[in-house]
């Protein structure tokens, strides 16, 4: 009997693939790459290989359109994640990735492991990960089940990370129904990496040992890849089985054994097992070398005895790695995991012939060709079509009366979800472990300094996935252009990013016009800036039932900071400062934070962005703050003037006194999201340092008011509009998002 | 003088604690391993904080198990100075070095924020560069740092001025709504009857260096090291 036929898998045919996700013309075209049928643990690999997940067939084309390339790019687009450098040899690593699908069957578990994958895709490169922050999108809170769904993700992540001890150090959360039952957890981190000492994926020198590491493979996980990359029906109960199951504890070791390993030459390359387990591991290592790898899937370390080699090649079993070192180096290796307590154990070698070779016994029991299935895999140019409701989102036409208590409209506006203070959610993070965090959440940007130089790291992730719904090109410059501008109120040139695309189904001609147009717009506005997309991860499918998510391309910009001494916050520091607005107020009001709260509208259009007024604002803060200008500043985005206003009240318990004289609509000059435009506070004592400065620029300004006591005053035309004690302001602001999950 | 940090499979305070003994004060600074016994002649020993094992059974309780906790049990008993930061604190629980329990937060949650305490006692080698009652605010990060022991062991703690740091509000007021953990009586930190075992659940490794926007624990470290370089 041969070896394959006592595991007793089903006979291949095309329902067989079907059910594992191919389609019809996949399965022909598999047939004719390797010119025969494939076998289950073949159809298996290759299911997992060419789903969207792993193979990007449906946006690779698009993807090729995005910026990649700047002087301080280390690592580009393709690896692990992207690199640049932050200070001399000294580089930053990062990548955001989305596990929204495994987050919605079982919540702790889906966010805790997307944490850990993304943490592995830093420090399989060589850089220890210093920093996490996270992007959430949830249906309305009403909703228990909503509410559950967010208190597991936030434990979830909380309990990986802070276990893990990285800091969690800010992030976003909002809430939509259209994320109902398809909640977004995407996960972002970033590490510190020395450039000589930056490790890839490959697989090189014929006879290398591959060396498996970590945590033992178990029956978790399995053909995870293809559940990411299907629709969600109402009974979703049964793909339990597929989401993996996170060890944070035993991360932490691997992490630590790996960072050893990587201080000597032992190794040739390593890659984490993640999407689709060791079959991705093992066919990127080789496609990245031009070689083959012969595998004996009977020395892989397994959790339970009778797994079979189908379950071993598509578990995703979380905290494992795979290793290529170099020949006569594995009792080193071997020796350095022991020390950490985790398993090592050589399971195949390097070979010349570009083929996986997968042994069970010494007997061969699959076999592809890496080629055919990584460059040969299918891409799909997918058609497109405006979607039908964008006519009518746009020609709605907007016809509110102003309500006559602002002060209550801008209580509401605290209290509501998408505005409040997340507290709730980052208090349950340890946002301080490493001893770097030098913004903390809460601010524009979050930042970290960096020990033994005095630059810093600025943070910031956005998307506002409402102006995307209503024009996907304008919300994706958008989420760029407030991401870079959130980094510089903080002092920090914005220099690269890392998106996570989240879209529906890219088979509806609808949804694949809004990723195109999305692309396009992350492209301008990333060209304009110069920041390029050093890495990103695209998630499509974030479909339940039939309904679509809105377009949420969630941009995270990495800014650098050269003097951590001159980081800026976004809260007021002391009364008696003079209150300066760049830009001006306008009364865009389409699409707004105060039109979906207060009137239950989303239409429209989004708010103008001159690009170069943007770039004018960024390049004046970064000047202003390596001045020492400014006390403090913060961007006006959701919910206007007088919600930005707030946020700068209530940390510091000082208020402001606002004097305008304006002949826009109350209601709209308070709350409009009209774009380019930035409140500082400038101490009295440095007005003429920065006249001299702001004169040097386009950028139109206005003394708006002065820093107080403890009031938030806004009068326009003499009329006061806005009459808040801080102290109320904040119990609103601070206490509402954890009131609704109590 | 000289310091060790215990590392244990999961410590992750352990870098933080080394940075300021080492590079704020100019400390001479090892690691100690878990697996060792050495101690390597140190004269203060920290325990930092951190999820030890994972914390997969109790907090702290793999750890208390290691070969290295043994010489720390020893190095205590003749007198050597020894710190236990958060997860530190609930080893020092579980080894008998300090009395009482940690249990879980009373929100069940982990809480990663600054919170004001007040130093109760500023007589130890530990305290002696605060003031009497003097109030900081000093961040906490932990899921298990409700404190607890039975109510006569709470008076000898209190008779016997073991009790060091206790929860309070902005004005130094010690109440129900400032103790962030459901703690007995605010209870932060304590020491053993001798003086020379602190456990403290805020982490004052974090709040030691200005640029991290305050040095509200430097004292803390600069107390023990001016001690015990008196005593060296």
């Amino acid at each position: 009997m041969k070896v394959y036929d006592q595991f007793n898998y089903p006979e291949v045919d095309i329902a067989l693939a079907k059910s594992m996700g191919l389609s019809d013309t996949e399965y022909e075209y598999a047939i004719q790459i390797l010119d025969r049928k494939p076998n289950f643990i073949e159809l298996g690999v290759i299911s997992a290989m060419w789903s969207e997940h792993c193979s990007y067939k449906s946006s690779k084309i698009h993807l090729k359109k995005l910026p990649s390339k700047a002087d301080y790019v280390v690592q580009g687009p393709g690896e692990n994640a992207g690199i640049i450098e932050i200070d001399g040899d000294l580089c930053a690593c990062f990548k955001v990735e989305s596990h929204n699908h495994p987050s919605y069957i079982e919540p702790y578990q889906g966010a805790a492991t997307g944490v850990g994958g993304i943490l592995r895709d830093i420090f399989t490169m060589g850089a220890r990960p210093v920093a996490a922050l996270n992007s959430l999108r949830f249906g309305l809170l009403d909703d228990q089940k909503n509410r559950s769904l967010m208190k597991g993700v936030v434990d979830g992540i909380a309990d990986y990370g802070n276990c893990f001890g990285v800091p969690t150090i800010g992030g976003e959360a909002s809430f939509n129904q259209c994320y109902s039952k398809n909640p977004l957890v995407n996960a972002f981190a970033l590490g510190l990496v020395k450039k000589d000492r930056i490790f890839k994926a490959i697989a090189t020198g014929y006879g290398n040992p591959i060396i498996y590491v970590g945590a033992k493979t178990g029956r978790d996980g399995i053909h995870g890849a293809t559940m990411a990359s299907e629709s969600f029906s109402e009974n979703t109960a049964h793909k339990r089985p597929n989401v993996q199951i996170g060890d944070p504890f035993k991360e932490k070791l691997l992490l630590e054994a790996c960072l050893e390993l990587m201080r000597d030459n032992y190794i040739v390359g390593i890659q984490d097992m993640g999407a689709a387990g060791l079959t991705s591991s093992s066919f990127e290592m080789a496609a990245n070398s031009n070689s083959g790898l012969l595998l004996e899937l009977d020395k892989v370390p397994v959790r339970e005895d009778d797994m079979t080699p189908y379950e071993i090649m598509l578990s995703e079993s979380q905290e494992r790695m795979l290793i290529v070192a170099k020949n006569g180096f594995e009792e080193e290796v071997k020796k350095i995991f022991d020390k950490w307590d985790l398993d090592a154990e050589v399971i195949g070698h390097v070979t010349e012939d570009k083929l996986i070779r997968l042994n069970w016994m010494k007997s061969e029991v699959a076999s592809l060709p890496v080629n055919s299935i990584i460059e040969n895999a299918p891409v799909y140019e997918r058609n497109i079509k405006q979607p039908v409701y964008i006519d009518g989102v746009m020609s709605k036409t907007l016809d509110i009366n102003q309500p006559k208590d602002l002060n209550k409209v801008l209580l509401e506006l605290l209290s509501s979800p998408n505005i409040s203070s997340k507290s709730w959610i980052y208090t349950q993070y340890d946002h301080m472990v490493r001893t770097n965090t030098i913004i903390l959440p809460g601010s524009d940007a979050s930042m970290i300094r960096i020990k033994g130089s005095n630059k810093g790291i600025a943070i910031s992730s956005d998307c506002n996935s409402r102006y995307c719904y209503l024009d996907p090109y304008m919300g994706s410059v958008h989420a760029v252009v407030e991401s870079a501008r959130n980094v510089a109120v903080s002092g920090a040139r914005p220099k690269a990013i890392t998106d996570c695309l989240n879209f529906g189904n890219p088979e509806n001609e609808e949804v694949m016009w809004q990723f195109v147009k999305s692309i396009d717009g992350i492209r301008d506005a990333c060209n304009y800036l110069k920041t390029p997309v050093v890495s990103g991860n695209v998630s499509f499918y974030n479909v339940t039932d039939g309904k679509d998510i809105y377009p949420t391309p969630v941009i995270m910009m990495v800014g650098v900071i050269d003097d951590v001494s001159k980081k800026i916050e976004s809260f007021f520091r002391k009364s008696g400062s003079k209150i300066i607005l760049l830009g001006e107020n306008g009364s865009e009001i389409d699409g707004s934070e105060y039109l979906y709260t207060v009137f239950d509208i989303e239409a429209g259009k989004p708010p103008n962005i001159n690009l170069q007024r943007e770039k004018d604002i960024i390049d004046f803060m970064v000047e202003a703050a390596s001045c020492g200008l400014v006390l403090s500043a913060h961007d006006i985005s959701e919910g206007g003037l007088a919600v930005a206003l707030v946020e700068m009240s209530v940390r510091n318990n000082i208020g402001a006194d606002i004097v305008i004289d304006s002949d826009i609509r109350d209601d709209l000059l308070l709350f409009s999201e009209v774009q380019g435009r930035v409140i500082l506070e400038v101490d009295i004592k440095n007005i003429d340092k920065f006249e001299k400065l702001i004169r040097k620029t386009n950028i139109p300004y206005s003394y708006i008011g002065d820093t107080c006591k403890d009031i938030l005053h806004i009068a326009n035309k003499g009329e006061k509009i806005i009459n808040l004690e801080v102290s109320y302001a904040k119990k609103i602001y601070n206490n509402s998002l954890e009131e609704r999950m109590n | 003088m000289k310091a060790g940090v215990v590392v244990f499979p999961g410590s992750n305070c352990d870098h933080d604690c080394f940075y300021v003994l080492n590079k704020i004060f100019n400390i001479d600074t090892v690691f100690l391993w878990h697996k060792d016994r050495n101690l390597n002649n140190v004269d203060l020993i920290v325990l930092p904080g951190g999820f030890s094992f994972g914390d997969y059974l109790r907090c702290g309780a793999i750890a208390n198990l290691s070969p290295i906790m043994n010489s720390v049990v020893d190095f205590a008993g003749k007198g050597g100075y020894v710190l236990g930061i958060c997860n530190g604190f609930q080893i020092l629980t579980e080894s008998g070095l300090l009395p009482g329990f940690l249990m879980m937060n009373s929100s069940l949650n982990f809480i990663c924020k600054n919170v004001y305490v007040k130093i109760m006692n500023n007589s130890l080698p530990f305290t002696k560069n605060y003031q009497k009652k003097e109030v900081t605010n000093i961040p906490i990060a932990h899921k298990d740092g409700n404190y607890y022991v039975d109510t006569s062991i709470y008076k000898s703690l209190k008779n016997n001025n073991q009790i060091i740091f206790q929860y309070c509000d902005a004005s130094g007021i010690i109440t129900e709504g400032s103790n962030p953990n459901g703690s007995i009586g605010n209870i932060a930190g304590i020491v053993n009857i001798k003086g020379n075992v602190l456990g403290m659940m805020p982490h004052p490794e974090r709040l030691a260096d200005n640029v991290l926007g305050g040095r509200e624990a430097y004292p803390l470290f600069q107390s023990i090291i001016d001690f015990l370089d008196g005593e060296v």
